[in-house]
């Protein structure tokens, strides 16, 4: 008897929706648009691409360790994770609805990145300032494009004078 | 019997591409090994994370070109092989980016001149004929411009700032001008990768990075050197000839790896 696929792709992608970011856990690695595509093989073995947020992401090892246990869990023996880098991820790809979760979770949601067009050396960031995610209001400055993980900077709110971290625009 | 040959042959296009990653991969694994050495000595909370932050980018762009170099020289070493077993004499980086990490404001310096030129090569890059790179570039590209940003903006508060910090800040930027060459110095290896468009010709880059660094550094009220001071030209890192500092920083770097190889955690 020829072991046939039971599982779907959309299978796959249901069980990718409970794969967690693990610095950000409020979002799924579908969210983030870590996950690139997902295929499967004649013999039921899938197949699933990521590519890093940041080239230097430290998360990206636990992340392909949760998938595939995540996968494994769910019955799938044979998992593959392979890594693309084009095109290059951005946060655009992070969709509205999972906008509104990392607000609700203290994190200021990214702004539009910046159009590859643009100048390639900008002493100032080209966009409005982070919308506070306490008190909604665009009365804020970045302390640091750089905090506690790659994908946040740091900001402070003048209206309630809130320090929070923004998700980067990139 | 065939006399030797006295004119070295043309590197064949895949030798030459692998030397090219290793440069590439190899500023970035340098210099993000010393912008990490300022993790816990930051001269302010913010700028201890941003130096760390920055350092982790760019070893992450060292791990892509690495990889890819290893898989360009098909000889079965992986990222780590080439960043933890290789001799001094093997590494490609330019001497800039392996001197000691120096004061604040010389940190500074250094990571404004290399970040300037990473977006304006790696802009280039990102149009590569070759599919990978370019999409390595891409990537890095996204990262190096906000780096720029954040060592821009300290070269106009340092410049701009106090008398020490101008006078600080002053000095870097003499003591490394003359480093500044060796980052558009070609030789054959480019000649041969030119041809095809894998890389771009530095020659019509090194005006666009000299305009971007001269509006910086006028407007942070500093000088730059009299042009004389480039002519002794420091080089010799991308064929393997380097400073001392290097090889002292990489016996730091590699003796976790080689006292356990294939140690893993």
């Amino acid at each position: 008897m020829v072991a046939r696929a039971l599982f779907t792709r959309d299978d796959v992608l249901a069980i990718l929706d409970g794969v967690m970011d693990p610095e950000v856990p409020v979002l799924s690695v579908r969210e983030l648009g870590i996950v690139r595509d997902v295929t499967i093989g004649d013999d039921g073995s899938v197949r699933v691409t990521v590519t890093p947020t940041y080239s230097g992401c430290p998360a990206i090892r636990v992340i392909e360790q949760d998938i595939v246990s995540a996968l494994q869990a769910a019955g799938i023996a044979e998992v593959q994770v392979a890594t693309t880098y084009s095109p290059a991820w951005t946060s655009d790809w992070i969709p509205v609805e999972a906008r509104a979760k990392l607000k609700a979770y203290g994190i200021a949601p990214p702004g539009r990145a910046a159009s590859p067009d643009g100048d390639l050396v900008q002493l100032m960031r080209a966009r409005p300032s982070a919308q506070c995610p306490y008190c909604d209001s665009r009365e804020t400055e970045v302390r640091s494009e750089f905090g506690s993980t790659a994908c946040k900077s740091v900001c402070w709110c003048r209206a309630c004078g809130q320090p929070f971290e923004e998700f980067k625009a990139i | 019997m065939t006399p030797p040959s006295v004119v070295p042959a043309p590197r064949e296009a895949p030798i030459a591409l692998f030397e090219y990653l290793l440069r590439l991969g190899d500023d970035r694994l340098v210099l993000g090994h010393r912008l990490s050495e300022w993790c816990g000595h930051g001269p302010i909370l913010e700028e201890d994370i941003a130096t760390s932050n920055i350092a982790l980018d760019l070893l992450g762009q060292a791990t892509m070109f690495l990889r890819f170099a290893g898989e360009v020289e098909g000889k079965g070493r992986d990222e780590d092989a080439l960043a933890y077993f290789r001799e001094v004499v093997d590494f490609r980086n330019c001497h800039m980016v392996e001197l000691p990490r120096g004061d604040f404001a010389f940190t500074t310096a250094r990571q404004f001149f290399f970040d300037v030129h990473a977006v304006v090569l790696l802009d280039a890059l990102s149009r590569s004929t070759n599919a990978s790179l370019a999409a390595i570039a891409a990537k890095s590209l996204k990262e190096a411009k906000y780096h720029v940003r954040h060592s821009g903006e300290w070269m106009l508060k340092l410049g701009d700032g106090t008398e020490e910090s101008h006078r600080r800040v002053q000095k870097a930027v003499d003591d490394l001008w003359r480093f500044t060459p060796e980052l558009f110095a070609v030789d054959d290896v480019d000649a041969a990768l030119v041809g095809e468009g894998t890389v771009p010709d530095m020659a019509t880059l090194e005006p666009q990075w000299s305009s971007l660094v001269r509006d910086v550094i006028a407007r942070a009220t500093l000088t730059l050197p009299h042009d004389v001071v480039r002519a002794p030209r420091m080089r010799g890192g991308r064929t393997g000839a380097h400073t001392e500092h290097l090889g002292h920083m990489l016996a730091e770097m590699q003796i976790v790896a080689r006292s356990h190889p294939g140690a893993t955690w």
